[in-house]
């Protein structure tokens, strides 16, 4: 009989068996949470007395069986979008997330109309202006 | 085409200066809290000095400040004397929240330095800390008299803060129905 005491003892820790695909989640989650007291960790790095309560929290909702999306949206509704390493895409964060394709485009564009540029009026063939050059300069001296 | 290249880097520069310069005169630990506008979030506590549970009908019916304190807080050190005299002016309804903090050394502190406080919760896990968005001690809260987070203030109170920002938001709050 003793051993039916052990399963029911045991019984509450195989419903919320932490299997190896919570641990990648658990760590995965960890690590895109930013830590407000080192703003510069995630709560996987920080060693901060909050991070180390957030991260218990995360466990204990992942246990629980929250979704990742429903674990961002408790953290988000407590610290802000902030507290996201990969902050949602809206009209406050457009600039942030579209800057780089700007610069790029902004580059490309750069690039296309020096070339039309060069294309349109092919430079003064180097020979020629050097010569043309010696002469003025020669004249120059002449003058002088 | 010349001018082209001249005018762009500069316009550019001059778009990163004006942005990387206003972020010079912020402080990145003043993280805005998307509590504010929201009724504060529900709580169940045990007070200080007692066993008794309280929840967040505390802050129903009055204009309150709600600070997050504990003794291991140094810069709580440098703000207590302005709770202290702030508590003694008529209407003045601070909450604390004995925030991750050990109920003796809690208790010697206000011993110590005066309580400022009309209640304090204990908070000894953080649950609730983690709930109102707690991520550096001492900060405060500003609650309507509806129980609606008005404002939050990060770090430690200073004379400025609560003559130029605090007093003037209280008074509104106060006159509001």
């Amino acid at each position: 009989m003793r051993w039916m005491g052990l399963v029911v003892l045991l019984l509450p820790l195989l419903a919320h068996a932490w299997s190896e695909r919570d641990e990648n989640r658990w760590r995965a989650l960890n690590e895109e949470l930013r830590c407000l007291v080192c703003q510069n960790q995630s709560i996987a790095e920080s060693a901060a007395p909050l991070a180390e309560d957030l991260r218990a929290q995360t466990r204990q909702m992942i246990a629980s069986g929250k979704t990742d999306n429903e674990i961002r949206q408790y953290m988000t509704a407590r610290y802000g979008d902030f507290v996201l390493y990969r902050p949602p895409f809206k009209p406050t964060t457009w600039l942030l997330w579209l800057g780089p394709v700007l610069m790029l485009l902004l580059g490309f564009g750069l690039v296309w109309r020096v070339r039309r540029g060069e294309a349109v009026s092919p430079a003064v063939p180097a020979q020629q202006q050097t010569h043309a050059d010696v002469e003025r300069l020669l004249k120059d001296i002449d003058d002088d | 085409m010349k001018r082209l290249f001249v005018a762009v880097p500069l316009l550019i520069l001059l778009a990163l200066t004006v942005v990387l310069g206003r972020g010079l005169s912020l402080d990145p630990r003043e993280v805005d809290s998307p509590l504010i506008g929201k009724p504060v979030p529900a709580f169940t506590l045990p007070l200080l000095g007692g066993d008794r549970l309280v929840s967040e009908d505390l802050f129903v019916g009055r204009v309150s400040l709600f600070n997050v304190w504990a003794s291991w807080c140094v810069a709580c050190r440098a703000e207590h004397g302005i709770l202290n005299a702030l508590s003694q002016q008529p209407g003045m309804h601070i909450i604390g929240l004995n925030y991750k903090d050990e109920r003796q050394d809690a208790e010697r502190w206000l011993e110590e330095r005066g309580n400022p406080y009309t209640a304090s919760l204990r908070d000894y896990d953080g649950r609730v800390g983690i709930d109102w968005g707690v991520y550096g001690v001492p900060e405060t809260f500003v609650i309507d008299r509806h129980g609606v987070i008005r404002a939050k203030r990060i770090g430690p109170l200073t004379w400025d803060y609560v003559n130029e920002t605090l007093m003037p938001l209280l008074q509104q709050l106060r006159a509001e129905s």
